[in-house]
């Protein structure tokens, strides 16, 4: 284990991961602020005013309804990060539930549980992802709760793999020795061991997960507008793209800077907490 | 300014130089019409597919016994003419001796009753059968004489036969139709004979050589499925398209360029669909006749067909397209009021107590949701303005945009709706029987909002039993007035068909039934022909 | 070896079974039946003619009937027919044997997948091994960068811009469809231009992030390489850099390559379904959306299987490959 404090300064040293703790607080902060940084309510019609490029009086135009884009975005932040996040943290919770048990009480719980795994990874998710979407109807907790649900392998093997080498460790032996419950014992002494790899995978997650958002909302699947998200205002503002290319450009520089945000972060956290990667 | 596609491989559009000497807008054979679709038929047999673009080819391989002429009266198409009895019950039709199948085999009067046997076996997987189990006995009198007749008086018997019945025995018989490969090789009699179907990708069809009414002008009708109406857009932009459907924003502010003026003509019309916002009658919110009046004055018309539109449509006042027959300006309309609406909706009890915003009545926020289906982004526009409109009046509206199938089995047929934005598409013939009527609300049927009153039950069984045009109108007027006082739907607005084809092509009339009636009769002038007949 | 094959294989039989039993489940929970779609709000749509169609399609069997029969079937390949109202087996819509090879739909996907793959390889791996020759250096750095956006690029974004730049702006490449209107009347060489002037757009987005991804993979991989003891055993023996760096090096970070590569191909299936949507390729990500929103249950059971399956042949042939070449594995 690593101390925090070299974590830290590992991270302050890592530029990329200190863009990318910059990018994802920014993004964070505006989500929380979207209602009092808005300039107009991200609902408000006005058909005289529409397709107005970008200017002083809207920042980043309207679209084809005279709505604010810059306004829309910023309530999208909300909407795309709160996907991001849930989903990474469905995905994370059952990925820490599955590989436990499956590291802990290895043989055939662990067969039975890897075998699943093996079926989940065959499966061409975002295929996956979109039958399912199709079929229950694409309401925003319905996304959530799909990608988290089709995306907890990788953080089951993690986790699993952590556990097959923690639980021959010393202090496991001890604690079971001392009559601990497994409960106990999985959730109290090992995991907490094994949740710095699950902690870089999550942050990743959530890019990813903002990612496939705006893919399902490109073929209608995904977050459904007027509540506006990054992909639905993105694939809103494809019909008029040669008319109004700041429709789609905006929220395409968000998806890329937002997601560019966790993958610096993770990936520099990454580097932070694995020792073969310390110079 | 267009730049010229630099194609570093492609030599198939052989151009012909403008030479001065040709006479420019003589009809000359020749050239192929590029269609643009964003859906894929599903079936080429009319009386299988229930899909607009399956209709869209299958039109053009089979021809029906009648069809609808430009000014919307029913003219004979394979049918030379056809006697009525007095009573109305029985139609002779007389078929043309001169027309044959594209095999060579001569069209009969058999081929006739072949299909309409087809379509009421019930072992045929068709959704048309309704109008012909209206019919008690069909019988071939000669080769060419077909008699139908009906148990009551049906008015719209003629217009059922077109072209959805008449297939080709020779080729079907002693298989199942479901297993025909005619359903992806249509072999046909109509203007165009069936080519190539590339899945994915395109349809090719060639003109018939032996077509009753005269070989088409055109060699090629060429239908491409693209997907998206953007890059479909594109398509047509790059040339790779002649013709596609806008929509209001590409009619408006996208065709204004110089290379759109000088290469394409565009065309508008209304079409024969109108889109309305649905009530639950069943709720007890909105069985209250004053809450549905509300509403009506809530929105406003004139800013969907601003904002949706962009001005191309026109109000909708009825379940009928103002210019047709049946349809009666003089109904009561709902001028858009959000004062009266609110005060129609405190007489009916709704008003906020409470100062959050959101009309109440015994403590329950007025609150409901608008379900429409996908792939429609005008609906899904027009219920964000809807949205937006009724949030003023202080009721709290929520979207719910649902996949078609899911929409029509968990929540249409279950009732499990509030309100609905959809469109019918409304035949000829003004009999809306089937979805106005009181005893067509059960599970599954079409009067999905369980609209109930008597009087418009006796109008429709009427309606629907008489010939004469004088009398129906007089009863189709009614129908509507009350439609238009009762409100159980909030007719909102009749679209503009908008079209646009490249300029080449010549003799293209709009008229009420739209363009494409008469396109056996389009040509390109000798000297503008783009495409040389392939191989 | 030949024992390694067999345990290998016997271990799939139940992730076999397992991946139908899946499908069917995932399937069969959704609410609507595929006949809503047949009727689409026909006013003339009887409910009599309703359940007819239900019956004549047996979805009023019950459902793990249904499921058996269902696999029985797929063993030999029967996928049933389609729901749509083509009613074709889903067999014939991926592989048609009536149209060319090179356009039936399951060919259409595979070139374009074979190619990214290979244009992927042929970017990532000099991009990745220079990174790690030299880390941290300038061209690193560019290319960390790069990496970066391209994995955070929304795919179908950058299609859109670069759509609109080299299709309408520059007019140098075609818009959608993978080959053109006359393409019938061209000679040999002519159609395989006009194949390639198609493909070079969606081949380039589908490959994007793949370039991205791999590169960075390929950095990582041979960095460890690199440390490794026979690698500086290597150096130590006085070898020039380049035989450690090619012989020695890259050849142990090509290794766990070949994993990612099985992998990474039910990624390459669900970013068809996006591509084949923007480009209007008529392949099996076109089929398999057209399918979805269609409630194709025939065919969406069958895309499911057989991309999964195509998924447990690439992991086992990368295996394979592993396994052969490194014989460490196979004693395991």
């Amino acid at each position: 284990m690593l101390e925090q404090q070299s974590v830290f300064t590992t991270i302050k040293k890592n530029r990329l991961a200190v863009t990318g703790l910059i990018i994802v607080s920014l993004f964070f902060l505006v989500a929380v602020l979207a209602p009092v940084i808005a300039p107009y309510d991200y609902r408000e019609i006005n058909v005289q005013e529409m397709l107005v490029p970008p200017g002083l009086k809207h920042l980043c135009g309207t679209d084809d309804l005279g709505r604010d884009i810059f306004s829309r975005m910023l309530w999208g932040a909300r909407i795309s990060l709160a996907v991001g996040f849930v989903a990474v943290g469905i995905s994370t919770l059952i990925g820490i539930l599955v590989g436990s048990l499956a590291g802990y009480y290895g043989r055939w719980i662990d067969s039975v549980i890897m075998r699943f795994v093996d079926i989940m990874l065959c499966f061409p998710t975002f295929f996956l992802i979109l039958t399912v979407i199709a079929f229950v109807g694409p309401s925003i907790w319905n996304i959530m709760i799909i990608i988290g649900l089709t995306s907890w392998m990788g953080v089951a093997r993690l986790v699993r793999a952590e556990f097959l080498s923690l639980k021959q460790r010393e202090y496991v032996l001890a604690a079971r020795a001392s009559g601990a419950s497994d409960a106990r014992i999985i959730f109290l002494h090992i995991l907490p061991n094994a949740m710095a790899p699950v902690f870089v995978s999550a942050i990743l997650g959530v890019g990813a997960a903002v990612l496939l958002e705006s893919a399902l909302s490109f073929l209608g699947l995904g977050v459904q507008p007027p509540v506006p998200s990054w992909g639905n205002i993105l694939t809103e503002g494809k019909a008029n793209i040669e008319i109004a290319w700041w429709i789609s450009l905006f929220p395409g520089l968000a998806i890329l800077i937002t997601v560019l945000g966790y993958n610096l972060l993770g990936e520099g956290l990454r580097d932070a907490l694995d020792p073969r990667f310390k110079k | 300014m267009k730049h010229v596609p630099l194609l570093f491989a492609l030599h198939i559009f052989i151009l012909l130089f403008h030479s001065g000497s040709i006479a420019a807008d003589e009809p000359a054979y020749g050239d192929a019409l590029i269609v643009g679709s964003i859906g894929e038929p599903s079936n080429l047999i009319p009386m299988l597919a229930s899909d607009r673009p399956s209709h869209d080819v299958s039109g053009l391989v089979y021809q029906g016994l009648v069809k609808y002429d430009t000014d919307l009266s029913l003219i004979g198409d394979l049918a030379r003419s056809w006697d009525i009895t007095d009573d109305g019950l029985s139609i002779t039709f007389h078929l043309r001796e001169d027309v044959q199948w594209e095999d060579g085999t001569p069209f009969t009067a058999e081929d006739v009753l072949y299909g309409f046997n087809t379509i009421c076996d019930p072992a045929t997987p068709t959704a048309y059968a309704g109008d012909y189990l209206q019919v008690k006995k069909a019988e071939v009198l000669d080769s060419h004489t077909f008699k139908v007749t009906y148990d009551k008086p049906f008015a719209p018997a003629l217009g059922s036969w077109g072209n959805i019945v008449v297939l080709p025995r020779h080729l079907l018989e002693e298989k199942k139709i479901t297993e025909s490969s005619l359903s992806r090789k249509p072999i046909g009699l109509g203007p165009f004979t069936f080519r190539t179907w590339a899945p994915g990708e395109k349809i090719v069809l060639d003109a018939n050589p032996t077509y009753y009414d005269g070989r088409p002008y055109l060699n090629q009708y060429i239908i491409r499925f693209i997907p998206d109406q953007g890059t479909m857009f594109l398509e047509l932009q790059s040339g790779a398209i002649d013709y596609m459907p806008l929509t209001p924003m590409q009619y408006t502010r996208q065709t204004q360029t110089d290379y759109f003026k000088n290469n394409y003509n565009k065309y508008k019309y209304p079409s024969f669909t109108y889109t309305y916002l649905g009530f639950n009658l069943k709720h007890p919110w909105f069985q209250d006749k004053r809450v549905r009046q509300a509403i009506a004055h809530a929105v406003n018309k004139q800013e969907l067909i601003d904002g949706v539109l962009l001005g191309l449509g026109r109000e909708a006042t009825g379940p009928f397209v103002p210019g047709t027959w049946p349809y009666n300006p003089d109904v009561q309309k709902h001028p858009f009021n959000p004062d009266r609406a609110r005060s129609l909706l405190a007489e009916a009890g709704w008003t906020d107590t409470d100062g959050d915003g959101v009309l109440d009545r015994d403590g329950r926020p007025f609150e409901f949701t608008i379900h429409t289906n996908m792939g429609n982004p005008l609906r899904l526009k027009t219920a964000t303005i809807i949205q937006w409109r009724l949030e003023k009046i202080g009721i709290k509206i929520d979207i719910r945009v649902l996949e078609w199938a899911t929409f029509l089995n968990e929540f249409l047929d279950k009732r499990r709706f509030h309100a609905v934005i959809m469109g019918w598409g409304i035949g000829l013939d003004p009999d809306q029987y089937d979805i106005w009527h009181s005893s067509k609300t059960a599970e599954r049927e079409l009067n999905f909002i369980t609209y109930k009153n008597q009087e418009v039950d006796e109008l429709l069984e009427k309606g629907r039993r008489i010939f004469d045009i004088k009398k129906r109108k007089k009863i189709y007027n009614r129908f509507q007035e009350i439609l238009a006082e009762e409100v159980p739907y909030i007719f909102l607005y009749v679209p503009y068909a908008l079209p646009i084809i490249h300029n080449r092509f010549k003799n293209i009339q709009p008229t009420p039934i739209g363009i494409s009636y008469n396109l056996e009769k389009w040509y390109v002038p000798a000297d503008r022909q783009k495409h040389r007949l392939l191989p | 070896m030949i024992l390694y094959m067999l345990k290998r294989l016997l271990t799939m039989i139940p992730v076999v079974l397992g991946v139908t039993v899946l499908s069917f489940c995932i399937i069969h929970l959704a609410p609507g039946k595929p006949t809503d779609k047949l009727s689409e709000l026909n006013p003339k749509m009887t409910p009599e003619a309703r359940q007819r169609l239900e019956q004549y399609y047996g979805l009023d069997k019950p459902l793990h009937v249904q499921y058996l029969s269902w696999l029985k079937r797929i063993v030999r390949f029967d996928f049933g027919n389609s729901f749509s109202t083509d009613s074709r087996p889903v067999i014939v819509k991926i592989w048609d044997r009536g149209v060319p090879i090179l356009d039936r739909r399951l060919m259409v996907t595979l070139i374009i997948n074979v190619l990214s793959m290979l244009l992927i390889l042929s970017c990532a791996i000099p991009i990745g091994v220079y990174s790690a020759v030299k880390p941290y250096s300038f061209f690193d750095r560019i290319t960390t960068v790069f990496v970066f956006v391209g994995f955070a690029t929304p795919a179908f974004w950058l299609a859109l811009l670069l759509i609109i730049l080299f299709s309408i702006n520059l007019g140098w490449l075609p818009i959608s469809g993978i080959k053109s209107i006359g393409y019938d009347g061209l000679g040999f060489t002519a159609q395989m231009f006009d194949r390639a002037h198609h493909l070079i757009l969606p081949v380039f987005i589908s490959a994007f992030g793949g370039i991205a991804g791999m590169s960075r993979y390929m950095r990582s991989s041979m960095l460890e390489a690199i440390r490794n003891d026979y690698v500086t055993t290597a150096r130590a023996k006085g070898l020039a850099e380049k035989t450690v760096i090619f012989k020695h090096a890259l050849r142990n970070a090509l290794l766990p390559l070949i994993t990612i590569l099985g992998l990474s191909i039910p990624g390459l299936i669900s970013g068809s379904i996006i591509f084949e949507q923007i480009f209007g390729i008529p392949g099996m990500g076109q089929l398999s959306f057209q399918a979805i929103m269609g409630r194709d249950y025939p065919v969406v059971m069958g895309l499911l299987v057989i991309s999964s399956i195509l998924t447990l042949a690439g992991n086992l042939v990368a295996d394979m490959c592993y396994a052969l070449a490194d014989p460490r594995i196979r004693t395991k």
